[in-house]
């Protein structure tokens, strides 16, 4: 086989692609990896909601250094059992958990005090936001996957058989659509606490119920424009099966719009999810939640000006965790919507 | 006289719509022999491409069907095949490549991989094995440093660049007919000179049949032997292509050579138009298609359509009229 020479411009071309250097990291991660890593610190915005995340899953993650436990590490600490809150910085008085080992080194005292104040019935906030974080992380992480899962599937079968099966798929969602969501959400999860107890797992269980709609219309939508796409067609007339066509061209095609509000999901999720415990849905008393913790500021939000701190830390720690989501949703939109590559 | 490797008889292709039925095609014949370059024009909305959609089982359906014909391939009749069967001949023994290479790539994909995937699922080559080939291939349609430029993405690729990929692509598993449906349209004209210059290049070296579509008879000139024009869903005429160009003998083949610009004409004049649009063929034609369009037309000509029938040897047209005296045809 004979080559032809290159015209001047795919020298050119040609070129450019390989003068640009490959550093140790992009080699090691992949150009594909590299660019999504790339993208989450390519503006202000974008850093910031990197920052937040990585800050909340090392809080996450250090958890049991930052708050050792004693017993159950879900369950928040109480300090006695008296109603009025203690302002932050007071010292534990009874059944004291362990003292972190850099609490002396840092503050120079030996005992162990209410970093953030206690709430209503002496639980310790600090240990709430704390173990909190872990319950975020798993209650917006499990939902939003089954969520995302049971929606791409569902709208992919719509979207790819059409028809009748599209018709009945699509009315279902259609249906469960006029259903108001938190209200749907908190009746569903009220129904199934007697069944699963006062756990994360009823909550969970109505979110998922009711998240999957938004996603199955989105991929639906999605799929069905890239069906009609002349590369579809390049790939049937290449032989390629109906089922890779679906899974290698179609859905990698149509899953960005998904995955963007799959990472605004998150934020929205861990907030339903604190609305719900806030209202006395779902988990125990006293679990490590944030919800929990904002729900124990109820009766003394008239004396805000004394208790501040009840609603201030927990509220904070969840605004920041959305936003940081949120602004991580949209770095990521930014690199992976191959139509807004390169315009950024 | 080389072997006829697709016979296409009879082909009829419907298109189900909410405002009624479209005939498409209306029974088309047609043969394509061994390492032929067929071209085969007309203007938009006149079949060619359904035709060869149908000819690969690619119309969508519904809306659209096969509702009569066969397609003989290698002994065997494509529109009956099953869908798997008529899948391994896709891509391996018939390709086709389209006519806006902007999108006929996977914007999501790298155009390594993409060139990969045929060659894995025909030949069963290796993913190794494959990439290694489609660096030849690449080299082979004229982009230089292939094996770089197979980790890129389409939209790193100029257009004539893409085109040459959907060509790499279409010509990895050795097929024995290329259908190219418009490929240069979309391409600025020195870059239409060279993809032009490269199918013809590359069919002399694979020895493939090529059926070349397009509204450019310019194009049909430098690289056809032979053409078909057709209208309204049928075969109108049919010819060598020199033939054809010396000869021309539809009346909608006339209008149509008329309506090219010539280096060769004496004074500025208007280009010729042939006047009002193909029709959107809601029954089956029973007159002739062209009739309405057509200065020739005669009574007869809008009470029965006319059947393709030689005029010279290898020429076919199907018309009442003669168009050299302007009588009817004995």
């Amino acid at each position: 086989m004979t080559t032809i020479t290159p015209s001047g411009n795919n020298e050119l071309l040609g070129e450019a692609v390989a003068m640009r250097k490959i550093g140790r990291f992009e080699r090691f991660l992949g150009p594909d990896n590299y660019r999504v890593v790339q993208g989450l610190f390519k503006t202000p915005a974008a850093i910031m909601g990197t920052v937040l995340i990585v800050f909340f899953i090392i809080i996450a993650l250090a958890a049991p250094v930052l708050a050792p436990p004693f017993g159950d590490p879900y369950t928040i600490p109480r300090d006695g059992f008296k109603a009025e809150p203690k302002p932050m910085g007071s010292e534990w008085r009874s059944k004291q958990p362990p003292l972190p080992f850099w609490w002396k080194a840092v503050t120079g005292k030996d005992k162990w005090v209410h970093i953030f104040g206690t709430a209503q019935g002496q639980y310790d906030i600090y240990y709430g936001v704390i173990w909190g974080t872990r319950t975020a992380f798993r209650a917006g992480l499990t939902v939003v996957i089954s969520t995302v899962l049971i929606g791409v599937i569902i709208g992919a079968v719509a979207a790819y058989y059409g028809g009748i099966v599209d018709n009945i798929l699509m009315r279902i969602v259609d249906v469960l659509y006029v259903l108001p969501g938190l209200m749907a959400t908190l009746i569903l999860a009220a129904v199934l606490t007697p069944l699963y107890g006062r756990t994360t797992l009823p909550v969970m269980i109505s979110l998922i119920a009711f998240g999957w709609l938004g996603y199955a219309r989105i991929i639906r939508a999605d799929i069905l424009s890239v069906k009609q796409r002349d590369f579809i067609l390049a790939a049937r007339v290449i032989g390629v099966p109906d089922s890779r066509i679906l899974f290698r061209h179609i859905i990698p095609n149509a899953i960005f719009p998904t995955l963007v509000l799959a990472s605004l999901g998150i934020g929205d999720v861990v907030l339903s999810f604190a609305a719900l415990s806030f209202l006395g849905i779902g988990v125990e008393v006293g679990y490590a939640d944030w919800g929990q913790v904002l729900a124990f500021a109820r009766n003394w939000i008239t004396s805000l000006n004394t208790y501040w701190y009840l609603i201030v830390w927990p509220g904070v720690t969840l605004v920041l965790f959305v936003l940081g989501w949120n602004l991580v949703g949209d770095a990521l939109r930014d690199v992976l919507d191959p139509r807004l590559r390169g315009k950024i | 006289m080389p072997d006829t490797i697709l016979d296409v008889q009879g082909l009829e292709t419907i298109f189900k719509t909410p405002d009624g039925t479209i005939h498409a095609v209306n029974g088309v014949s047609f043969g394509l022999k061994e390492g032929e370059t067929l071209g085969v024009v007309g203007e938009s909305g006149c079949g060619k491409s359904v035709t060869m959609l149908s000819v690969l089982g690619l119309i969508p359906n519904p809306p659209g069907k096969v509702i009569a014909g066969s397609a003989k391939f290698a002994g065997r009749d494509l529109l009956k095949m099953s869908n798997d069967e008529i899948r391994q001949v896709r891509g391996a023994q018939i390709s086709m490549i389209f006519q806006d290479p902007m999108t006929s790539l996977n914007p999501v994909l790298t155009i390594g991989r993409q060139l990969e995937e045929p060659l894995m699922l025909h030949l069963g080559m290796t993913k190794k094995q494959a990439s290694d080939r489609a660096a030849e291939l690449l080299s082979m349609v004229g982009i230089p440093n292939a094996k770089d430029r197979l980790k890129d993405y389409p939209h790193q690729y100029s257009g004539g660049m893409r085109q040459r990929v959907m060509i790499a692509m279409a010509l990895s598993c050795n097929p024995q007919i290329l259908i190219a449906d418009e490929p240069t349209t979309a391409l600025d004209v020195t870059i239409q000179a060279q993809i032009m210059d490269l199918v013809k290049r590359l069919r002399q070296e694979l020895g493939m049949a090529v059926i070349w579509i397009t509204h450019d008879l310019g194009v049909v000139a430098g690289l056809a032997q032979r053409v078909i024009v057709m209208y309204g869903g049928f075969i109108i005429e049919e010819a060598l292509v020199n033939e054809l160009y010396a000869n021309p003998t539809h009346p909608y083949t006339i209008g149509l050579l008329g309506s090219l610009p010539r280096l060769d004409a004496k004074e500025r004049t208007r280009l010729y138009s042939i006047e009002g649009l193909p029709p959107v063929l809601y029954q089956k034609p029973k007159a002739c298609p062209f009739a309405p369009r057509c200065k020739w037309a005669m009574e007869r000509c809008w009470k029965e359509n006319p059947a393709l029938e030689p005029v010279a040897p290898e020429h076919r047209v199907a018309c009442w009229v003669d168009t050299k005296t302007g009588r009817p045809r004995s």
